[in-house]
């Protein structure tokens, strides 16, 4: 069969060869189905056509948009769309469930879990932490110390007003600033804050000798309105329990002192106005779950 | 051998066209034992393929009660007492690996089993081609039909052939979508005009494939679509069983009359007869007696046609027969025939195939109906409470996967003196452990607050572990983690 004559031809099969060689294995030229081409020309046709339809080439300063007008935003508003349509179903029982309800139905909870999440994240974490581990001035949200109360309505209360905001429902409580205002002098700040210190064991610097009986004296004069005569506190008025040695503006002697001498009064924004009620439900359920609540 | 040689220049004469037009192929009815053994396969694997869906499984009330189901919404897949949750898809790599492993195995025992037998592509090729002999006849009365039958006649007995095509390739695309839903429910759906979109949409899809794949491009699938020949060419050896034309005794080949008068007279014939019937019964259009060639799905219909010619012109039979590369040489010799099933290459297959099969037979043995993970709060790591104590909290998951509600204890070891609570949610206490309810098929997300007033080592990272027990049946699942002091 195989023509000797031609040596391009592969004596066995008798088909022409491309003329490439690997290490004695020759490709024998078998022709591609014709099918295959047709496929070929058909994706370049379909090719042109997308190039007509839908936004494609760039220009100087815009592009084609295709004759369709079809836009990726457009694409994207639809899923939006699509995706609130999805989740209205526990949207509506959560707008309509009370705070206990959601509490006690498992999938409720976990759908207000996961949308408190989303919400903390965009709006809570920049002060409090993404964890609600909260910094100096900011509460931590994860441990058992509620200023305000730590259950799910006072919560909510607190959410819905804010603390020391322009709504007329917030909370309000001043720490008077003592020093800087001339209400107590500076021997009488220093010693009311190492008896202060000294309900929380704190550790007395080297050097130091505190005049706890003195301290004790300011502290029943001028403190004990707000934070109670055994110094737990009192979530009425905000006033931070100061036995349980947990600070929020630092323990340190001389953080003790900078409060007594100007004050603090630490402002959260009013949420209310800024959140639908559901959002704040679920965020509330959120809040109330990240340190067990009261 | 030919001894290679550098080629020179391409002669344009006879290079070929760049692109070769469509041979169609249109391979005879053949009757024999291989036919036979394909309608059984053709009948059992459509069987199985249409009316499996219809088959039920009890699964308790929230389940569909169907023994073969994928449900991408709940993400589960059911085959019959197994239950496949999302996390556990790596039994399908394990099964992969399987189907990849019996191909070899097969391969190197008896050649393409599967593609001439079991291959989708290749029964309903087999169906299509048996529904076209079915409306227009056999190649021989087609031709026939060509010249004389009326234009109305043809085209009749076209439109008629491409209907029933149709009709099996919409009853296959339907079939599928079968299989992702409660069937009997789906199919009433369908019947209405009720079903959902997205069921509509693939069967269409899969009509039109069924349809193209099938019934037109048949055999260009094998030969040019699919990756296996290419495979397979480089696995197969001289030890495995393959449609082999058995030159030894064929050639030289020859009309009936001459290699009779050949081997009258003592000369070298062979028992081909030429009659070409082996390469009519191709559904490939494969000549077998040009050696093994990656066109040739192996079926053996060539087989029950060489058989059918020998028997009638009195010679023996199995001139083309499932044989090895390497008997044909030892027969040539004079050497007898060996068999030899057992070499390295099957017995790491097998050995391999055991392996990965006792895996997954052990995993899915071992598996449990209940399983916790743990996710350590990072942020913060721990905080102190009011009373001096330290706390962490965890992200647990419980999942149940028995169709049943089961209430779980939860606990922690590893850290003295701890004191656990489920944090927001309502749970109930049983033996100071608290006590959660998961659902039926179900994972139950719920935050833990694990808090201690013992003294712990400065930077302490305890080792914790967590247990779930199911409070009525006693089975318990646990999962590692750590605490974290200051």
């Amino acid at each position: 069969m195989a023509d000797i004559h031609k040596p391009d031809v592969d004596a066995i099969s008798g088909v022409a060869t491309t003329g490439h060689e690997w290490d004695g294995i020759r490709e024998l030229n078998t022709p591609l189905p014709r099918w295959w081409l047709w496929v070929f020309y058909l994706t370049i046709v379909w090719a042109v056509g997308y190039w007509i339809v839908y936004p494609a080439w760039p220009l100087v300063s815009s592009y084609t948009s295709g004759v369709l007008g079809w836009k990726s935003r457009d694409a994207v508003q639809v899923q939006l769309a699509d995706l609130t349509a999805q989740r209205a179903v526990f949207a509506d029982k959560l707008a309509a469930a009370s705070l206990e309800q959601i509490e006690s139905t498992p999938e409720l909870l976990s759908f207000a879990r996961a949308q408190g999440r989303a919400a903390f994240a965009n709006n809570c974490a920049p002060c409090h932490g993404a964890g609600g581990g909260g910094a100096k001035g900011y509460p931590n949200l994860n441990d058992d110390d509620w200023m305000w109360g730590g259950s799910l309505e006072q919560i909510q209360q607190t959410l819905l007003h804010g603390i020391r905001s322009a709504d007329p429902d917030a909370h309000v409580g001043d720490m008077p600033a003592f020093g800087r205002d001339g209400i107590l002098q500076r021997p009488e700040i220093v010693a009311v804050a190492d008896y202060v210190r000294s309900l929380s064991n704190l550790p007395v610097p080297a050097g130091v000798t505190p005049d706890l009986a003195k301290g004790k004296e300011v502290f029943e004069a001028n403190c004990a309105a707000c934070h109670g005569a055994d110094a737990k506190g009192n979530i009425e008025l905000g006033a931070p329990n100061l036995t349980d040695g947990i600070w929020l503006y630092g323990s340190g002697r001389d953080s003790v002192i900078a409060t007594l001498t100007n004050g603090r009064g630490g402002i959260m924004p009013a949420w209310g106005t800024r959140l639908d009620p559901t959002t704040i439900k679920a965020l509330t359920v959120y809040v109330h779950a990240l340190g067990g609540g009261q | 051998m030919n001894v290679a040689t550098k080629p020179q220049t391409v002669d344009t004469e006879i290079d070929g066209p760049l692109y070769e037009a469509r041979r169609k192929i249109y391979p005879i009815a053949v009757h024999g034992t291989f036919r036979r053994i394909k309608w059984m396969l053709l009948v059992i694997t459509l069987g199985i393929y249409y009316l499996l869906p219809f088959l039920r499984w009890d699964r308790g009330p929230n389940a569909p009660s169907q023994a073969v189901l994928v449900d991408l919404v709940n993400g589960r897949f059911y085959f019959f007492f197994i239950e496949i949750w999302p996390q556990e898809i790596y039994y399908v790599t394990g099964l992969l690996i399987l189907a990849a492993l019996v191909l070899f195995l097969m391969n190197a025992v008896a050649g393409r089993l599967w593609c001439g037998y079991l291959c989708p592509q290749t029964v309903w090729t087999d169906l299509f081609q048996a529904i076209e002999r079915m409306v227009e006849g056999d190649p021989r009365q087609r031709r026939e039909k060509l010249k004389h039958a009326s234009r109305a006649q043809r085209a009749f007995e076209a439109a008629s052939k491409h209907f029933l095509w149709l009709m099996v390739a919409w009853w296959t695309g339907g079939a599928w979508v079968l299989y992702f839903a409660d069937a009997p429910t789906l199919t009433l759906q369908l019947l209405k005009g009720q079903g959902p979109a997205v069921a509509y949409l693939w069967i269409g899809i899969l009509t039109f494939t069924t349809y193209v794949l099938a019934g037109h491009m048949r055999e260009q699938v094998c030969t040019y679509m699919c990756p296996w020949p290419r495979i397979q060419a480089a696995l197969t050896d001289e030890y495995a069983l393959n449609v082999t034309y058995r030159y030894d005794r064929g050639e030289p080949r020859g009309s009936f009359k001459k290699t009779e008068a050949l081997k009258r007279e003592g000369l070298p014939a062979g028992d081909c007869i030429d009659c070409r019937q082996c390469v009519s019964a191709c559904p490939t259009g494969v000549d077998i007696r040009l050696g093994s060639q990656l066109a040739c799905i192996q079926c053996g219909l060539c087989i029950d046609a060489c058989d059918t010619v020998m028997k009638k012109v009195g010679r023996p039979t199995a001139l083309i027969a499932y044989d090895t590369e390497m008997n044909v040489q030892r027969r040539i010799k004079g050497q007898a025939p060996i068999t030899r099933i057992f070499r390295a290459r099957t017995v790491l297959y097998l050995a391999l195939i055991a392996l990965i099969g006792g895996i997954m037979l052990y995993t899915l043995a071992a598996r449990t109906t209940e399983s916790v993970s743990v996710l350590h709060d990072r942020n913060p790591l721990f905080v102190q409470l009011s009373d001096g104590s330290i706390r962490n909290a965890y992200t647990l998951r419980i999942v149940n996967k028995l169709n049943q509600p089961r209430r779980f204890a939860i606990s922690v070891a590893g850290v003295p003196d701890a004191r656990l609570e489920v944090a927001g949610g309502v749970s109930t206490m049983v033996n100071d452990q608290p006590v959660v309810e998961v659902g039926p098929d179900q994972t139950y997300e719920l935050r833990v607050l694990v808090s201690t007033h013992a003294k712990l080592p400065a930077n302490a990272s305890l080792p914790a572990t967590f247990t779930i027990t199911d409070v009525a049946a006693g089975q318990a699942s646990t999962a590692p983690d750590h605490f974290k002091g200051p």
